[in-house]
């Protein structure tokens, strides 16, 4: 498979389940070109809506519509949608709406546009409420598995999507289990968990560590809660030292989430790599490499972290 | 006759709502008592819906956006059923179904967590546009409160419904009520941000708009049965009340917002809600075994 950004591989998938489920439903707010649901609203018109730029009441409007049965995906960048936080904290997740809330857009690896563009608070935010899960696709296989996997599950749901072209990292044969995470590559000196746009640099990095005697673990963790405790446990555990990779805050982020929970049940050693500063415009491999998120930065980071 | 059953109606649930806000020593009364008799000619001269069966899909559907007014809300529905009226003094107590602000996973019959305001009317135009899409005849009246519409969110949804699902799924099954009370939390709506010209900027963003008396159910009536007979769009009811009605000192206080009265206050309110004399009180309480229940039950919390 050649690479894909995630929000594409959504766009394609929505064409497909659409035909097959008359509930799902899309609610966009004049990105529709950007969130790629643009061909949904072409094929089904009598079930997209444009809701114009107006990010809580696409939010509201989706919960209405998951009360009466629908399926809605309501869709923006993921820092716009996720921006009108207290409409999804009552409207969906208190009021426990079956809405899929779709962020694309998510990272600085948006690139040029710069940071106002940029989602990289948005897992921080969600992760905060009850009843809703967060989920992030790595690479198109994976993107299209999650899509169908939304469908069919209860509850909210916030889908967090690129705007970049994704490598594939999941093997053919790999079904998306909700809450279950996926190790790319076995090691044992140091795991690696990566989510989204940089797990690709996570098994690069993985190779390059390789040759300088280090095994590291690659885990895909696209559900990032709820966590794949039992699988965090079991490589922690094994290899005695985490490292989290996301483009995101390190704060409240997957890095949050892994360092909460190994706290109180199995203290072990995190270095969360990820974004700590704003975002700034600028080419997205570059803005990887100023943050530490390119092959080179996350293998200079394990080995600091190792004291190798 | 139709209309004396309506005020009797919203009669009890006045008293029912100064009993449970003294009960629970805090809440909201002068927004539940001024939107009562829009929600008893709702409930009982309106909508379809089934206490046993609260999920039923043809049932209509009511989503109290001003959600700290939901005592009048529990008061109506233990009215029609849902509930057990005993349940109304668990109000805002820890493991009650009857939270502070509606709580739709924890009480049947709520349709929509509400209370942070500006939210329900876009969820509004999602059950109504669902609704629609599913080609059921069910309604859906949302209420709006006077201070709410100052929220940016509720503008957003405003501008929208004239337009959604045009135009075979247009939303003339939706009715939307403010409740214009003319008093928010800290002073008169005028004071804090004049909302008006009201009527003109609903109307200019394509709502056809009704002005009525909201403590007057024949008026009240008049419009929703005008509301249903239009098609093609939502419509808007400027409901002018006054806050804390039917109780001589509530009544266009702001101070009454947000204080529930005391056992000794609430006892008064409720001889006033019922139109009795002091003079006449006790012989009255002698005639009305219910009230007299719940006369006693404020006492002995006024005791405790």
């Amino acid at each position: 498979m050649p690479a894909k950004a995630s929000r594409a591989a959504f766009g394609e998938v929505l064409l497909d389940l659409g035909a097959r489920d008359e509930r799902i439903v899309t609610l966009d707010a004049d990105l529709s070109k950007s969130t790629m649901t643009v061909g949904f609203a072409k094929k089904y018109p009598q079930r997209a809506f444009n809701l114009g730029i107006a990010e809580s009441n696409v939010i509201g409007v989706g919960a209405g519509l998951a009360l009466t049965g629908r399926i809605p995906f309501a869709c923006s960048f993921a820092c716009f949608i996720v921006g009108r936080f207290e409409t999804i904290r009552i409207s969906v997740a208190y009021t426990n709406a079956n809405l899929k809330i779709v962020g694309t857009h998510s990272g600085v690896a948006i690139g040029e546009d710069g940071y106002s563009q940029m989602g990289v608070e948005d897992i921080a935010c969600i992760r905060s409420l009850p009843n809703i899960g967060i989920i992030q696709p790595a690479d198109e296989l994976e993107t299209k598995q999650v899509i169908a996997y939304a469908v069919e599950h209860q509850g909210p749901l916030y889908l967090r999507l690129t705007r970049q072209n994704l490598e594939p990292v999941c093997p053919p044969e790999y079904r998306f289990q909700y809450g279950r995470w996926l190790t790319l590559r076995r090691g044992h000196d140091v795991t690696l968990i990566g989510t989204g746009g940089p797990l690709f640099n996570c098994l690069e990095a993985a190779r390059r560590l390789q040759t300088d005697g280090i095994s590291a673990e690659v885990i895909n963790a696209a559900c990032i809660k709820p966590l794949d405790e039992e699988m965090l446990v079991q490589s922690a555990g094994k290899t005695g030292h985490v490292v989290t990779v996301e483009d995101h805050s390190v704060a409240g982020g997957l890095g949050g989430a892994v360092a909460e929970f190994l706290g109180e049940v199995l203290p072990t050693p995190i270095k969360r790599l990820g974004v700590r500063t704003f975002g700034e415009s600028g080419d997205p491999k570059g803005l990887y490499s100023k943050h530490g998120l390119d092959p080179a930065g996350i293998a200079d980071s394990v080995k600091k972290f190792l004291n190798r | 006759m139709g209309e004396v059953r309506l005020e009797s109606i919203a009669r009890e649930c006045r008293v029912q709502i100064l009993r449970m806000l003294a009960h629970a020593g805090s809440g909201h009364p002068g927004g539940s008592l001024s939107v009562i008799d829009i929600l008893a000619s709702l409930f009982f001269g309106r909508l379809k819906f089934d206490p046993t069966r609260p999920d039923w899909p043809e049932r209509d559907r009511v989503v109290l956006s001003k959600g700290h007014a939901v005592p009048a809300l529990y008061a109506v529905l233990a009215r029609a059923g849902y509930f057990p009226d005993n349940q109304l003094v668990t109000l805002r107590k820890l493991g009650s179904p009857l939270q502070g602000h509606p709580d739709r996973t924890a009480l049947p019959g709520i349709e929509a967590a509400t209370g942070s305001l500006g939210q329900g009317l876009s969820i509004s135009l999602g059950l109504a546009l669902g609704l629609k899409l599913a080609s059921s005849k069910s309604r859906v009246y949302c209420i709006l409160g006077d201070g709410e519409v100052q929220e940016g969110q509720v503008w957003e949804a405003a501008m929208s419904a004239p337009k959604l699902g045009q135009p075979e799924h247009a939303l003339d099954n939706l009715v939307v009520i403010l409740d214009y009370n003319k008093i928010q939390l800290d002073n008169f709506v005028k004071k804090v941000l004049d909302i008006e010209p009201i009527t003109a900027k609903w109307q200019s963003f394509g709502w056809p708009v009704l002005e009525i008396d909201g403590h007057d159910v024949a008026q009240i009536t008049k419009a929703l049965d005008q509301a249903e007979a239009t098609s093609g769009g939502p419509t808007f009811i400027v409901a002018h009340t006054v806050k804390g009605k039917g109780v001589s000192f509530m009544e266009n206080d702001p101070e009454w917002h947000g204080r529930a009265p005391k056992p000794a206050e609430a006892i008064k309110a409720i001889r006033e809600v019922l139109g009795v004399a002091e003079s006449g009180w006790e012989n009255y309480l002698k005639t009305d075994s219910a009230t007299r229940a719940i006369v006693d039950e404020l006492s002995a919390l006024e005791k405790k």
